[in-house]
């Protein structure tokens, strides 16, 4: 040992010393950065509803009744969303009664009956590639086909055929999700008791992978009937004095009145968009609510 | 999927094929109403295609009309967006402004969504424990899930005058400015990338983090230096999946960033993207046949080109990465 490496070791271990405590420190510190950008998203979402509430709850409670049940008026105290929440509704329910039975037909081709085959690639790729296209450009499908080229002029059948089809590849993919989830030995012992395959499929499959595609298709339509730009592009109108008695009669939808009073200058049409966009939220969380019931009530863990 | 068929198509019927025939033909005689249902099944499927289709000659035969009387050359090179209004139309179709209006919101979102996205994704990847990780998940979820009219609200009447103008000054910040736009649509795709990229990330094996901690690195170095790297082409996936969402989302933008078409790259400013200016055209109750009504359609097309080329990398490099892990 000479005199040189004696005197080296100590710093040596000083310095490792030191780096640990750095290292010690990055580590916390990045530990908390991590943690700060995570819930900067859960306050943005927080003052958003806190924003709503507080332009809001005021209008809303100042006359419920009112709100609810008037229709729309140049006064803002005398506004009321009645034409609009009932459409709203109708297009869902009528949404909802195109898109179940198409996008669970189309989940039992897919993963029961379709041969591996060019076709079937191409239809998979190309509902992939429906998912994501914007939904302004199904707007304008809507406007080009169903209002104009079949004459069904701006009515809740244009509507709700243009959130039909907005909504289908969504539901074709939970379908499809929920079907493969169901095991093989269920198909299997099906067959073995010398059933078909649509009864094993129709008797045994569809009733286990119901709740999951149930699920699906609520969360669907509570995007669909959270939809401004395609009603827009096909032209649904905002101020209207009548219930739709006819599918081809024309309705409004609560979205595009949230949109027409955020446009308004005047800060009273601020606190009835908000009033509008609390009775909104609620119905998405009601059928949130509803999807998750379902999920958590009915689904079959194998 | 289509392998677990009836037990008629098994390989054991090469062995006796006079039963397994036998078998055959009472399973597709006896039940000729199952050959109609699949049909009409096959019918639900291929409706999809109907669809692309539709859409695709919607925005065609419009775009092909438009492209008749306006030049093809002026809508891709002119710096000029002004639809003419009424019977005269003397409107001016340059697409410039609005691409540009359309990037700033992209860059802009991107900007706040992937920083906030990323974090939020290794925390629930990496750090989170499970029962924060059930209460965050679904929170993300409700972000995600919340009408985008109502963002716009959100903008307009919180991010711009109590967010953007304390800051920067109230002289500084117009009411409608590409900023407010770029940071509401920036939460609304923070779901989308936290969520894809987390999932990109739980899908590394164990066994690369067990291997860098067994050399002595810390939960943030196997972070950065093992999962993230690993999970890179996921990340990105998601990245230009939220780009695709960013650029096709209308009513935020059209809502917080202005109805303003013009090729200033101040985010303060107000701005017009393609979608917000399609939504202001037919707010106007635009007359179909008219150049304007047909100039919607491509703008559609545009933006459905654009989107499509980003769905089809970004799926791309999903299918690259899940033949890496699994």
């Amino acid at each position: 040992m000479t005199a040189s490496t004696e005197a080296l070791a100590p710093s040596r271990l000083r310095r490792g010393a030191t780096r640990t405590g750095v290292k010690i420190f990055v580590d916390a510190a990045f530990a908390a950065l991590l943690f700060v950008g995570t819930i900067v998203g859960v306050i943005a979402l927080a003052t958003l509803i806190w924003t709503i509430l507080d332009q809001g709850w005021e209008r809303l409670v100042a006359d419920p009744a009112g709100f609810l049940t008037n229709y729309v008026s140049r006064l803002p105290a005398r506004a009321g969303i009645r034409a609009a929440l009932i459409g709203s509704i109708y297009l869902m329910v009528l949404t909802a009664l195109f898109t179940f039975p198409i996008g669970v037909g189309a989940a039992i081709y897919l993963e029961e009956f379709a041969p591996r085959n060019r076709v079937t690639n191409f239809v998979e790729a190309n509902i992939a590639n429906l998912a994501g296209v914007p939904s302004v450009v199904y707007g304008l499908l809507g406007l080009g086909i169903f209002a104009r080229f079949l004459r069904l002029g701006p009515s809740l059948l244009a509507g709700a055929l243009t959130l039909t089809v907005m909504s289908l590849p969504v539901v074709i993919v939970a379908g499809r999700e929920a079907i493969r989830a169901v095991p093989d030995g269920i198909r299997l012992g099906a067959y073995a008791l010398g059933a078909t395959k649509w009864q094993t499929v129709s008797r045994q499959v569809l009733p286990a992978a119901l709740p999951g595609t149930l699920t699906g298709t609520i969360l669907a339509l509570s995007r669909a009937i959270g939809e401004t730009a395609p009603l827009l592009v096909i032209g649904l109108p905002i101020v209207i004095f009548s219930m739709p008695n006819d599918l081809r009669d024309p309705v409004s939808a609560l979205p595009l009145l949230i949109f027409d009073w955020t446009s308004r200058p005047q800060q009273a049409f601020a606190a009835a968009a908000a009033a509008a966009s609390i009775i909104l939220l609620a119905l998405l969380l009601a059928m949130n609510a509803v999807a998750i019931f379902l999920r958590n009530r009915y689904t079959i863990r194998w | 999927m289509s392998d677990d068929r009836p037990p008629t198509s098994s390989p054991a019927g090469d062995r006796t094929p006079a039963g397994d025939d036998a078998a055959g033909i009472t399973r597709s005689t006896a039940r000729p109403l199952e050959r109609v249902i699949v049909v009409g099944l096959f019918t639900c499927a291929v409706l999809s295609v109907a669809v692309t289709v539709g859409i695709v000659a919607v925005l065609l035969v419009d775009t092909i009309s438009f492209f008749s009387q306006s030049s093809l050359v002026e809508f891709l090179t002119g710096t000029v967006w002004a639809p003419g209004r009424g019977a005269g139309e003397d409107g001016q179709y340059g697409m410039l402004p609005l691409l540009s209006g359309t990037l700033m919101i992209g860059v802009g979102s991107i900007v706040v969504g992937l920083p906030l996205g990323l974090l939020t994704a290794i925390y629930l990847s990496e750090y989170a424990h499970p029962r924060v990780r059930g209460w965050l998940k679904p929170i993300l979820e409700i972000l995600a899930g919340i009408p985008t009219v109502i963002v716009g609200f959100f903008a307009l009447q919180f991010i711009t005058p109590d967010l953007l103008r304390p800051i920067f000054g109230e002289e500084n910040v117009f009411i409608f400015n590409a900023a407010a736009g770029s940071i509401a649509v920036g939460l609304m795709i923070l779901p989308i990338i936290a969520s894809i990229s987390e999932d990109a990330m739980r899908a590394v094996p164990s066994s690369l983090r067990e291997a860098a901690f067994g050399l002595g690195a810390s939960k943030r170095q196997v972070s950065l230096r093992v999962v993230v790297p690993a999970a890179l082409s996921g990340i990105s996936a998601s990245v230009i999946l939220a780009f695709s969402r960013a650029v096709g989302e209308t009513m935020a933008v059209t809502i917080a960033a202005g109805n303003t078409p013009t090729l200033s790259w101040n985010y303060f400013e107000s701005i017009q993207t393609l979608t917000a200016s399609i939504a202001q055209t037919v707010r106007g109750e635009v007359a179909a046949g008219t150049v304007r009504y047909d100039a919607l359609f491509a703008l559609g097309l545009t933006l459905f080109l654009i989107t499509l080329v980003m769905n089809l990398i970004s799926a791309r490099i999903v299918r690259r990465y899940r033949q890496v892990y699994s």
